[in-house]
């Protein structure tokens, strides 16, 4: 049993106080991603659980077990650095097997865990290498492999595939997903890209400023991201939004009137909420997916009359073949639609754009807060 | 999507760097490349040429050295390259039995071993403390060892002798240890630290966590890795001990029996006015020992020992 658990945890680096009062419960086998913009402290909480940095204030568990102030090696975790930090003058198996050599493990035995690790990783070739003979990928498997035989009870990895070009990027990612699913083991993720996140994450916390934006599932932080810096951190492109939104009734439904642009109904459940906003400062967030061009959707004759629309000028259109990835002006505000490709549009052109109205949003745009 | 889109961009990125050295190779004209061709080569005329210049005071030394006394002082050492010649190994034989200077090199060897590791070892400690432990004030007292570069070695000759004598180690080699040892710390603690700090942080946080002590970090991976900066400390360090005469003479007190080379050296000069052959000679063999030394740790000037480690 190895949960994590921070308890009302603050960190200052000479007087600037990088993690707010974070408090995080990762379960036992859960796959944590710590997820934000630079500087946001995620690595920071990372290397606290390390042991790297002590918190200021606030207690970290690892298990039961209040680990302040108990050494990195103590701790039962192994961690999987950004730039592989292999150890240049060791070969591939040793440097896999320098943490149990540490620990006093008889030699069969880390001959026995060095060679499954390398099997599982698919290094068997290159146990007797130095790390400068192999490629990044192959590094970055030796740095994984090394945590792998330490069997420790909480991984931590520190944007382990930020240094791996794109393809590699995506095969190792799904390759960290099936070890996660074959070892079994606490892992908690660093990383800056939401992509990974998204993917690799049985929950996410998104870090922004040292304070914990949202914590949860990754599809719930995309259908119901709680602030303005959410909603527009998970998902890509990312969210549209457009200021300056009103809460009024068109033809007896509560809609969300953007002057000039258009108006969107208001989902019956939210109906309440957005009424009693109605005196805030509002801003309206939709997605580019659930954005549509209004022929399209007339023609599939499910929605009837066209309720929920907003006027736009094309500006420049990508096809991508199987969508097509619009930018257009609405409102003096910038906008991304992706669109079926069917679509008829032209850069230069105006289109009326359906909008689903089930995946609307409205965020108070002086907390920031989402109302819905 | 997203994985199209940073492969996109990956390939925007990556275009421009294939497309410079093209650029510049078409708007560099002829004549600039013959003027760089030329410039290299005057350059490595004036390299070589100064080179020779440089080594001909050491080469006359090499040829005098196996010339017979009487022509040495009669001729230029240059007419000793015109046959007939009329080499001989007398002088070395001179110097060798006949003025004890076999003695005198290995009395050079046992000052110089210890004054070379001593102070190696104690630096490459301190240094390990001053780049990766944290104490409290760690920075003021790395800037006070490098303040400590400045001072120069006379200041502390008197005092250190006097403690020397009243403790009853002035006349024997560990006085001359200890007297290297303290001079050239702070520049072996100078330059060690500096090499230690500029390896990876990661490294050393991947020990920590992998059940490694600061003993054995040190013994593992920072010594490992920093054979380039230990060869080149000892190579400076090893010159500096072998070619003293100051501290010897101070503080060995003007004991015969345990004089290093450069002391029996200035002594010939001493005895003979100036035994210009037999001179010759000493000094040759002075030089040769620092000559293997410097050879055979040139090779641990390899760059590059870190690649693999970490990206970067």
């Amino acid at each position: 049993m190895a949960q994590v658990r921070f308890d009302h945890v603050y960190k200052t680096f000479n007087k600037v106080e990088v993690v707010h009062d974070i408090s995080i419960d990762v379960k036992d086998k859960e796959f944590l991603v710590l997820v934000g913009p630079s500087g946001c402290g995620k690595s920071t909480c990372l290397r606290m659980i390390a042991g790297l940095e002590e918190p200021t204030e606030g207690e970290i568990y690892i298990g039961d077990r209040v680990v302040n102030g108990v050494d990195p090696k103590d701790r039962d975790i192994a961690m999987v650095f950004q730039n592989y930090a292999l150890y240049p003058h060791m070969t591939v198996f040793d440097n896999m097997a320098f943490g149990l050599k540490l620990r006093h493990f008889p030699k069969d035995q880390i001959k026995k865990r060095v060679e499954e690790a390398a099997e599982i990783l698919g290094l068997q070739p290159f146990l007797k290498r130095k790390p400068k003979e192999l490629s990044g990928g192959q590094r970055q498997r030796v740095a994984l492999g090394r945590a792998i035989v330490r069997e420790a009870q909480v991984f931590l990895m520190d944007e382990p595939l930020s240094n791996l070009d794109a393809k590699l990027r995506v095969a190792t990612r799904a390759e960290i997903i099936k070890l996660h699913q074959r070892i079994q083991t606490t892992m908690v993720y660093v990383t800056h890209d939401q992509v990974e996140a998204m993917t690799m994450g049985d929950r996410i916390a998104v870090l922004n400023g040292g304070v914990i934006q949202q914590l949860g599932a990754p599809q719930e932080l995309y259908d119901h991201p709680a602030n303005i810096f959410v909603a527009g951190f998970i998902g890509s492109p990312a969210m549209n939004f457009i200021p300056g939104a009103k809460v009024g009734t068109v033809d007896g439904r509560t809609s969300v009137i953007l002057e000039g642009i258009g108006k969107v109904e208001v989902p019956q459940i939210y109906e309440e909420r957005a009424r009693a906003a109605a005196d805030r400062n509002l801003t309206f967030g939709i997605r580019p997916v659930h954005l549509e061009d209004v022929n399209l959707v007339s023609a599939n004759s499910n929605h009837g009359d066209i309720r929920s629309a907003i006027d736009a000028s094309v500006d420049v259109v990508e096809n991508l073949g199987n969508e097509l990835q619009v930018y257009l002006t609405t409102g003096g505000k910038n906008i991304v639609a992706t669109l079926d490709p069917r679509a008829h549009v032209t850069a230069g052109n105006k289109i009326r754009l359906f909008v689903d109205s089930d995946q609307i949003h409205l965020f108070d745009t002086d907390t920031g807060e989402a109302i819905f | 999507m997203n994985i199209s889109e940073s492969q996109a961009s990956s390939e925007l990125t990556s275009a421009p760097k294939t497309d410079k050295p093209k650029a510049r190779k078409n708007s560099e004209t002829r004549g600039r490349l013959l003027r760089r061709a030329l410039g290299s080569g005057l350059l490595t005329v004036v390299v070589i040429a100064l080179a020779l210049i440089w080594s001909v005071p050491t080469f006359g030394l090499f040829v005098s050295s196996f010339r017979p006394a009487s022509l040495i002082t009669t001729t230029g050492w240059w007419s000793g390259l015109i046959p007939p010649w009329n080499f001989t190994l007398q002088n070395y034989i001179d110097v060798l039995q006949a003025q004890g200077l076999g003695q005198a090199f290995v009395n050079s060897l046992i000052i110089s071993i210890p004054g070379t590791f001593l102070p190696m070892i104690i630096a490459a400690f301190g240094a390990y403390a001053f780049a990766w432990m944290k104490f409290p004030g760690r920075d003021f007292f790395f800037m006070g060892i490098v303040a400590l570069l400045v001072i120069p070695t006379q200041i502390a000759l008197v005092p250190v002798l006097k403690l020397f004598t009243d403790i009853g180690l002035t006349g024997e080699y560990a006085a001359v240890w200890l007297a290297h040892t303290a001079f050239g710390l702070p520049f072996a603690v100078f330059l060690l630290r500096n090499f230690f700090a500029a390896l990876p942080s990661d490294l050393m946080e991947s020990a920590h966590i992998d059940g490694a002590s600061h003993w054995r970090i040190f013994w593992s991976i920072i010594i490992p890795l920093s054979v380039p900066s230990l060869a080149s400390l000892g190579i400076f360090q090893f010159m500096w001990v072998w070619n003293d005469l100051l501290t010897s003479l101070i503080f060995l007190g003007g004991n015969p029996q345990r004089a290093p080379m450069t002391l029996s050296i200035a002594n010939l000069v001493d005895s003979y006015g100036s035994n210009y052959p037999v001179l010759t000679a000493a000094a040759f063999l002075s030089m040769a020992l620092p000559l293997v030394v410097f050879f055979a740790l040139q090779r641990y000037f390899v760059r590059g020992i870190l690649a693999g480690s970490v990206k970067g």
